[in-house]
């Protein structure tokens, strides 16, 4: 009976394993592979050249910049983003008044999830496409057009948006607005997400501490967010892939893909002009290998740290 | 060969099913189109005469693969009418979709269409093309006697169209749409206020304070897309150095960017930045040409392609018209040469079945009849010479004049497409210059610094041109 479980099972495995190798594993090696060639990308001719290319990466100064604006976001996104869903969350289930009904939301928390979960809905691209109308860099953006209304931007100079490559706290503007629509979107998602933690949180816990005397800031960081931790953890290792992809965003907003003359350059978009305009997909590859690696590496160290025990209700 | 950036989501789609490619197993599909050494068994062959250069044999079929983009596919279906006027007995399978690569690409080593329009986004790198030996040369065709006029095929083309077909010495692209580019403006409007389109930059800079005083900006660009002011930045360093200096700079010569004549040209936009003669705001191409029809600048530069893209949008007594790109004056080494060239191109390819028939559609699409069609369906001109002179239209009939007048060089710039490098730098620098952040003298340092890397770079093919 046993066996005749075990056999079920691996039959129905059998095929998703099967194409999980063949899709996913297979090109990761075959890309790993290429990344040791010199390969042009439209030809079957390639010469092994060994870790040349990884070499090439540190010598690499457009590689280094791209890297640098990766390491930001990866700073940033996770950190306002969390920051932002956790803040919502706790605002939507228990920083309400309390009542004969116990602790709840705000009043309208019902319609406000809907409303701060809609990005979620949408397409990256799509949401890109539509933060171009926002940011429009003349009177007609939304956002130009109604600082020009009441008088707060000169229609001679508005705001430019994504074609500002001029530091603010030393990183170029255009990275800082990319980074406030990354916020954005990613926000209601995981304010679903700890609000969903935050809900398994006994409802006695917080009513203790409200006897207590505990107003809501002390609930949240005493009760709260040591409970959430390692829903939040989790959030940080996801938001941290986001953070080192970015590439919709950039693709589609910046202009000449990563500028104003490579502000806004990300691994990502050196990637694809190395192996699609240049023609230089060995590469390229190593690239995306080491993009891979340094991804691997900082979930494992993330989830390292963050690790500790359990709390059972 | 398309030319406008079109939908930026739709580069992007594509890039993403090329990413696709780069980590499948699919991507020795890249190479599939590898031809072996093209056919020569001729089993097309019928009669040849002058009449019928090729032979084409009659009962035989040829099929037709058109790309369906800005340009549509209305004019080809009046090439294959005039085609069957003369050969009724040969069958015209004409197809049309904007998928070229993706369906033509598979089936080019084995069983291709006779004839594929290589174009838009989706379309076959034409060096590999050219490098695999995939497609036909099409000399004879150049040679062959014109369809309805004097002379042989090559001359009743426009001047670069045989140039920008040409790869490796033969003949192997038929661009068939000529693109003239140049400063457009509202005659209507220049008209009634009594202002002449400046030939340079000091007869500009004149004009401009009147044009301000009228609340308009006297110039509007495609902040977005480097490339766009590029064409505008080397027109002038063309016409103020000359055609060597370009040449120089394209061959990567040393010290080219620093030749006479290059950093006055430069610094002309300079100081349009600087006066703030251009419209506050950053706008894409769309947004620019739109600004532009709303009236809010008096210049803007782009192809002739303009009219169809911006055709839904145009409001009433607004009549665009082309004038050629400024030079500097007096100092001017190739004031009078135009900035043009033959894009949209189609190919034969080596294994096609019916080779004959191919060649004659394509005689039948450079004929007289056929390309004054193409111009009147699709608002811009064809390569083959005159196709525009009866069309009703101004912008059309604006650019023709910029054509005739025109010397006998053409203004043309390899640099983007010989070196991947040097194109996003080139790109990225006239963005700065254009925003103001770059001098002219930086922006000559700086392509000096970039064109002598790509120089010393080993890894890199060097590519020459000698015209």
């Amino acid at each position: 009976m046993r066996h005749g479980v075990a056999r079920f099972v691996t039959g129905f495995l059998a095929l998703p394993v099967g194409l999980y190798l063949f899709y996913v594993v297979w090109p990761f090696l075959q890309a790993a592979g290429y990344s040791l060639t010199d390969w042009g990308g439209y030809s079957d001719r390639q010469q092994f050249v060994g870790l040349d290319n990884y070499l090439r990466l540190f010598s690499d100064e457009l590689i280094r910049k791209a890297f640098w604006h990766n390491v930001f976001f990866l700073i940033t996104v996770p950190l306002f983003t969390i920051a932002l869903a956790l803040f919502l969350a706790f605002l939507l289930n228990v920083g309400g008044r309390e009542d004969k009904a116990g602790i709840r939301g705000v009043f309208g928390s019902g319609l406000y999830k809907v409303i701060f979960f809609f990005p979620q809905v949408l397409s990256l691209v799509v949401i890109a496409v539509m933060w171009q109308q926002i940011y429009r860099a003349d009177g007609q953006g939304l956002i130009n057009g109604m600082l020009m209304k009441i008088g707060l931007v000169s229609e001679d100079e508005p705001i430019t948006f994504m074609y500002d490559p001029e530091p603010f706290l030393g990183v170029p503007a255009v990275l800082w607005w990319l980074l406030l629509i990354a916020v954005w979107s990613g926000a209601g998602f995981y304010m679903v997400l700890f609000s969903a933690a935050m809900q398994s949180i006994p409802k006695d816990v917080y009513e203790a501490a409200i006897l207590d005397g505990a107003g809501r800031f002390h609930t949240f960081f005493r009760i709260t967010l040591p409970l959430l931790r390692d829903t939040v953890s989790v959030a940080w290792v996801y938001l941290g892939f986001i953070a080192l992809d970015m590439y919709a965003l950039v693709f589609v907003m910046t202009p000449s893909q990563g500028g104003p003359n490579h502000a806004s350059e990300i691994f990502a978009s050196v990637l694809n002009f190395t192996a699609f305009q240049k023609g230089q997909f060995g590469y390229a590859c190593a690239m995306g290998v080491a993009l891979a690696i340094f991804t691997i590496l900082l979930a494992a160290l993330q989830l390292r740290i963050t690790r500790r025990e359990r709390i059972e209700y | 060969m398309s030319v406008t950036p079109d939908l930026d989501r739709r580069t992007l789609l594509r890039r993403a099913a090329a990413a696709g490619l780069l980590v499948t197993p699919a991507a020795g599909l890249l190479s599939a189109c590898a031809g072996s050494t093209p056919s020569q068994n001729d089993d097309s062959a019928g009669e040849k005469s002058n009449d019928n250069p090729f032979g084409v044999q009659d009962g035989s079929a040829v099929k037709v693969v058109i790309f369906n983009g800005g340009l549509g596919d209305a004019w080809a279906k009046e090439d294959q009418a005039i085609f069957n006027a003369k050969y009724p007995n040969v069958t015209v399978n004409m197809s049309s979709t904007q998928k070229i690569k993706t369906e033509e690409q598979p089936k080019m080593a084995t069983q291709p269409s006779d004839v594929v329009m290589n174009s838009g986004a989706d379309m076959m790198d034409i060096s590999t093309l050219v490098n695999e030996g995939a497609i036909e040369p099409l000399d004879d065709l150049l040679a062959a006697p014109a369809w309805d006029s004097e002379g042989t095929v090559a001359d009743t083309l426009l001047p670069g169209t045989v140039g920008d077909g040409t790869y490796q010495g033969k003949f192997f692209v038929v661009n068939v749409a000529y693109t003239v580019w140049g400063n457009w403006y509202n005659s209507v409007l220049f008209d009634k206020e009594g202002w002449t389109p400046p030939k340079t930059f000091d007869e500009f800079f004149a004009l401009a304070p009147k044009i301000k005083a009228k609340g308009m900006a006297p110039y509007v660009y495609d902040a977005v897309h480097g490339y766009y002011p590029r064409w505008a930045l080397m027109a002038t360093v063309w016409k103020s150095a000359g055609k060597q200096a370009v040449i120089d700079i394209d061959n990567l010569k040393e010290n080219a960017w620093r030749a006479e004549g290059v950093l006055p040209a430069l610094e002309a936009w300079e100081k349009l930045v600087k006066d703030k003669l251009l419209l506050p705001g950053k706008l894409d191409h769309t947004q620019s040409q739109q600004a532009w029809l709303d009236g809010k600048a008096a210049f803007i530069q782009v192809g002739t392609w303009l009219k169809n893209e911006m055709a839904a949008t145009i409001p009433p007594g607004f009549e665009m018209k082309i004038s050629d790109y400024w030079g500097l004056g007096a100092t001017d080494k190739a004031p009078n040469d135009v900035y043009a060239g033959a894009g949209e191109g189609i190919v034969v390819p080596a294994k096609a079945p019916n080779k004959a028939a191919a060649k004659e559609f394509l005689r039948a699409v450079l004929s007289k009849a056929g390309s004054a069609k193409f111009a009147e369906l699709t608002k811009s001109l064809a390569s083959t010479k005159g196709s525009g002179d009866n069309v009703q239209d101004a912008a059309l009939a604006s650019a023709n004049e910029l054509m005739k007048n025109a010397s006998s060089d053409l203004i043309s710039i390899k640099l983007w497409n010989f070196y991947a490098d040097l194109d996003k730098e080139s790109q990225n620098l006239s963005a700065e210059l254009m925003a103001g952040r770059l001098t002219a003298a930086q922006f000559v340092d700086k392509m000096q610094a970039a064109a002598d890397k790509v120089a010393k770079d080993s890894s890199i093919t060097k590519q020459t041109r000698d015209a």
